[in-house]
């Protein structure tokens, strides 16, 4: 992975930058320590690491703007960081970069019961938000695995989705508003608590844009009152394609789960090992969840379970009461960590067309065998978004790069059968080579000439997203 | 016609190019150009009900895409507006208009606006380059979301050529609670306390003297919801629970009330509270008539020809969706922008059509 060579004349700026950020920051908002610095030098993305120039931690809107102003001034690239969960290296620093990191703006500006909204400070978790409306049984949708810890800052950056988003959708569906800081330290607001954009849709372009368009503050995000109950249903089969087609034929009969969830066989015998959740030794495993009363429940269980045993299940388990609907979760929810234990991992995060589900299962699995590296398969099957974990050694040298190269191999199947590079995680650094596989020049340059409408100069986040070869005349203007 | 005769007729144009799909939504300031219509870049080009997603060329009809989506039990679930009736135009809608214009209707409120439903698109710029974003898949995050921008952009960011779009099951049963006889007040503060229930009402309005609320789902699903909405909003009066309203919700859906009447229309998007304020504000200024749909969040206001019925420090947005060729001159049509946010939108359109030829000056504001 390369990243460009760190700038030697913004380097030797560094005493005179710290000089002017601490004019508008307090001293303890502007990190230059090395050995304190060395807290940024990755995301959860950490086989990459580079300390930044300088860390600072604003607690406004103002101070992000005159962060920005004098970064822009100085002609020094910024990377805004939400907490730092970023699977794609999104939040990584380059040596000549400062951090701008949100974890001090976690304030609730408002929240309306009636109009059903919250505004807040972005900095604030993904948990936390839900946790701030639990009171009057209402949430907020979104829920990506790292909730506990993700900052709302970068599930606007990355248009983060979740377990629940077939039925609610992606940050993207649930954000109203936003207060946004230009590179120039301009304060722009998009949108509101109402419905919909007025002009262009710049709420729509800015989320998922990865901290390139500008360094978003306060977000208006839609809050939902909580359905009356949920129930999970287990189902276990001998064969990916039957799973895939059982997926389907739900989807068909009119029933629209709120989570579908797959685990293949490596996946599965992982978790067992490390959860005890009681999965079936199978090729296939299912999780399918409905919300509603406990009448609605049923309904619908009735039309998913017909579906099920049509296809011969070998594993069948409903949930009679919340402790059961926990142990079928149990080992969902602990796969990453289950996968963890047996080795390092990298987890990707393609989405395909759900028709290809089994073909691409088979393909992983003969490419596992050509690398001679482990994988499991863990995904949200209702919208084809899949989480491959690749499993490594990084003490082996080589083990690394070999991972990469499969894990490169899988997104490119991924496109060639119609679907995308990442569905959820971003592209950062780590699929960032990869998009001219599934973009031609053209459609990147279209891509990077909105970059150039938001911040001319390339200073933030530079380096990602866009292949380095694509954006180097730009990054170099 | 093909998407590369369509990128052929924009690489050679040599003057403005006024761009439409069916025809039937002139919305925005007039256009003077050539005409271009994508009209004949029709057909389905892909429909997977068990991913639940379809792919179809700019000009599909739309009633061809709800047809073969009908067939399988599925619907495009922003319900999307017939403009016809209102706007008084003959023609065929399509799909690229649809999404041109980021058309939705009652459901919005519950599921989403068309933008929401919007997978993917092909386009041809103002430069004749054919472009693609976004893809054919529910949940893709590669690469800056051009199809929100490219949803609501009117043509006058690029032809759409191609659009893919998820749809949804249509639900086995639909029920309509009505109320009668409520003031604005009280209706707005009936369907808000609906919608902040559990309950998943996909359509709460109010118009010309009914409130109403619409459960779609499974048979005792929806029996079940309906009892408990007349239980919570039981302090408003007793809720008749009719079977459909399918030609109610078809008559909010077109603004079917104001078929007939003459007078310009405004639409407006607010926060519901604010919304029984705003109308009798309206009222003041003149207007003559107003629908509340989205819980009081959108409101279709009939106002007399030709009068500015925008209401300064307003906290969302107003457009004039029906007006003469004059005053959609004379007056600005969708919401001015603050300068920041016009700069961007200026310097965009300078970027996807660098000669200012496609559906110049449509969504702005002229002096």
């Amino acid at each position: 992975m390369d990243m460009p060579a760190p700038d030697a004349r913004i380097m030797a700026l560094k005493p005179a930058l710290v000089a002017r950020l601490r004019e508008v920051l307090p001293h303890d908002a502007v990190i230059e320590d090395e050995a304190e610095t060395r807290a940024y030098e990755c995301d959860a993305l950490t086989a990459y690491r580079c300390p930044p120039l300088a860390a600072v931690l604003p607690s406004s809107t103002q101070e992000v703007s005159d962060v920005l102003r004098i970064c822009h001034e100085m002609g020094v690239p910024v990377v805004p960081r939400g907490s730092g969960t970023s699977l794609a290296g999104g939040a990584l620093p380059t040596a000549d970069s400062v951090i701008l990191g949100v974890s001090r703006m976690t304030d609730v500006l408002e929240t309306d019961y009636e109009n059903r909204f919250i505004r807040l400070q972005t900095g604030r978790t993904n948990l936390s938000v839900s946790g701030a409306v639990e009171e009057e049984d209402f949430f907020y949708a979104p829920d990506p695995s790292s909730q506990l810890a993700c900052a709302i800052a970068g599930n606007i950056a990355m248009n983060s989705g979740g377990a629940h988003c077939l039925k609610y959708g992606v940050t993207t569906n649930n954000l109203l508003g936003v207060t946004m800081v230009m590179m120039d330290g301009e304060v722009v607001e998009i949108g509101g608590a109402h419905l919909d954009a007025a002009g262009y849709d710049l709420l729509g372009l800015i989320c998922g844009s990865e901290g390139q368009l500008g360094v978003v503050t306060e977000a208006t995000l839609r809050i939902l009152r909580k359905p009356e109950g949920a129930r999970p249903v287990l189902m276990g089969y001998d064969s990916n394609e039957v799973a895939g087609q059982v997926v389907s034929d739900i989807i068909k009969a009119g029933v629209l789960p709120v989570a579908i969830e797959f685990m293949d066989r490596p996946c599965i015998r992982a978790t067992e090992d490390f959860a005890h959740a009681g999965y079936p030794d199978c090729e296939a495993l299912l999780i399918v969840e409905v919300e509603g009363s406990d009448a609605e429940i049923d309904e619908q269980l009735d039309v998913i379970l017909q579906i099920a045993r049509k296809h011969n299940p070998v594993e069948l388990r409903e949930s009679g009461s919340a402790e059961e609907s926990a142990k079928i979760w149990l080992g969902r929810k602990s796969a990453f960590g289950a996968m963890g234990q047996i080795n390092d991992y990298m987890c990707l995060d393609g989405t395909i067309p759900v028709s290809q589900l089994p073909y691409v299962l088979r393909r992983i699995g003969e490419m596992s065998r050509e690398y001679g590296l482990g994988v499991g398969n863990v995904f949200h099957a209702g919208d084809g978004n899949m989480h491959p974990l690749i499993l490594f050694d990084a003490n082996k040298p080589g083990d690394l790069e070999l991972c990469e190269a499969f894990g490169a191999d899988i997104l490119r199947l991924c496109v060639e059968v119609g679907g995308c590079l990442t569905g959820e995680h971003g592209v950062g650094i780590e699929k960032r080579d990869l998009m001219v596989s599934q973009f031609a020049p053209d459609d990147l340059d279209i891509q990077m000439a909105v970059k150039d409408v938001f911040d001319p100069k390339w200073l933030l986040n530079p380096a990602k997203v866009f292949p380095l070869a694509a954006s180097a005349t730009r990054r170099a203007a | 016609m093909t998407e590369e005769e369509l990128s052929e007729a924009i690489a050679g144009a040599t003057g403005p190019l006024r761009i439409l799909g069916g025809g039937t939504r002139p919305i925005g300031r007039p256009v003077d150009g050539a005409l271009l219509s994508t009209a004949a870049l029709s057909g389905i080009v892909d429909y997977e009900p068990g991913a639940l997603t379809l792919v179809a060329k700019a000009g599909t009809p739309v009633a061809e895409i709800e047809t073969a989506l009908a067939a399988e039990g599925q619907r495009l679930p922003f319900e999307p507006m017939d403009h016809r009736g209102l706007l008084g135009t003959q023609g065929t809608p399509t799909i690229g208009g649809i999404v041109a214009a980021n058309v939705s209707g009652p459901r919005r409120i519950q599921v989403g606006a068309c933008r929401d439903f919007l997978l993917g698109v092909r386009f041809v710029d103002g430069r004749g380059r054919v472009l693609k974003n976004g893809g054919r898949v529910m949940k893709n995050v590669t690469g800056y979301d051009l199809v929100k921008l490219m949803a609501g952009s009117r043509g006058t960011l690029g032809v759409l050529s191609e659009v893919s779009l998820k749809v949804l099951p249509r639900p086995a049963e639909t029920a309509t609670l009505r109320f009668t006889g409520l003031n604005e007040e009280s209706a707005i503060k009936a369907v808000t306390a609906a919608l902040g229930s559990p309950f998943e009402v996909t359509g709460a309005a109010h118009m010309q003297g009914a409130t109403l609320l619409r459960l779609e789902g499974f048979g005792e699903s929806v029996r079940y919801r309906a009892r408990a909405l007349q239980d919570l909003l039981a302090s408003f009066g007793k809720a008749e629970v009719l079977p459909d309203e399918i030609e109610t919700w078809q008559a909010l859906r077109d603004v079917a009330p104001y078929h007939s009447r003459t007078g310009d229309v405004w639409l407006y998007s607010v926060t519901p509270t604010e919304a029984p304020a705003l109308a009798g504000q309206l009222r003041g200024h003149g207007a003559l008539d107003v629908i509340f749909d989205w819980g009081g969040g959108r409101l279709w206001v009939l106002a007399p020809e030709g009068q500015d019925m925008r209401q300064t420090n307003l906290r969302g947005h107003a457009t004039l969706i029906r007006a003469s060729k004059e005053t959609r001159r004379r007056l600005p049509v969708f919401q001015p922008e603050p300068v920041p946010i016009q700069k961007i939108s200026q310097d965009l359109r300078a970027k996807f059509d660098p000669r200012g030829i496609l559906n110049p000056g449509l969504m702005e504001h002229i002096p």
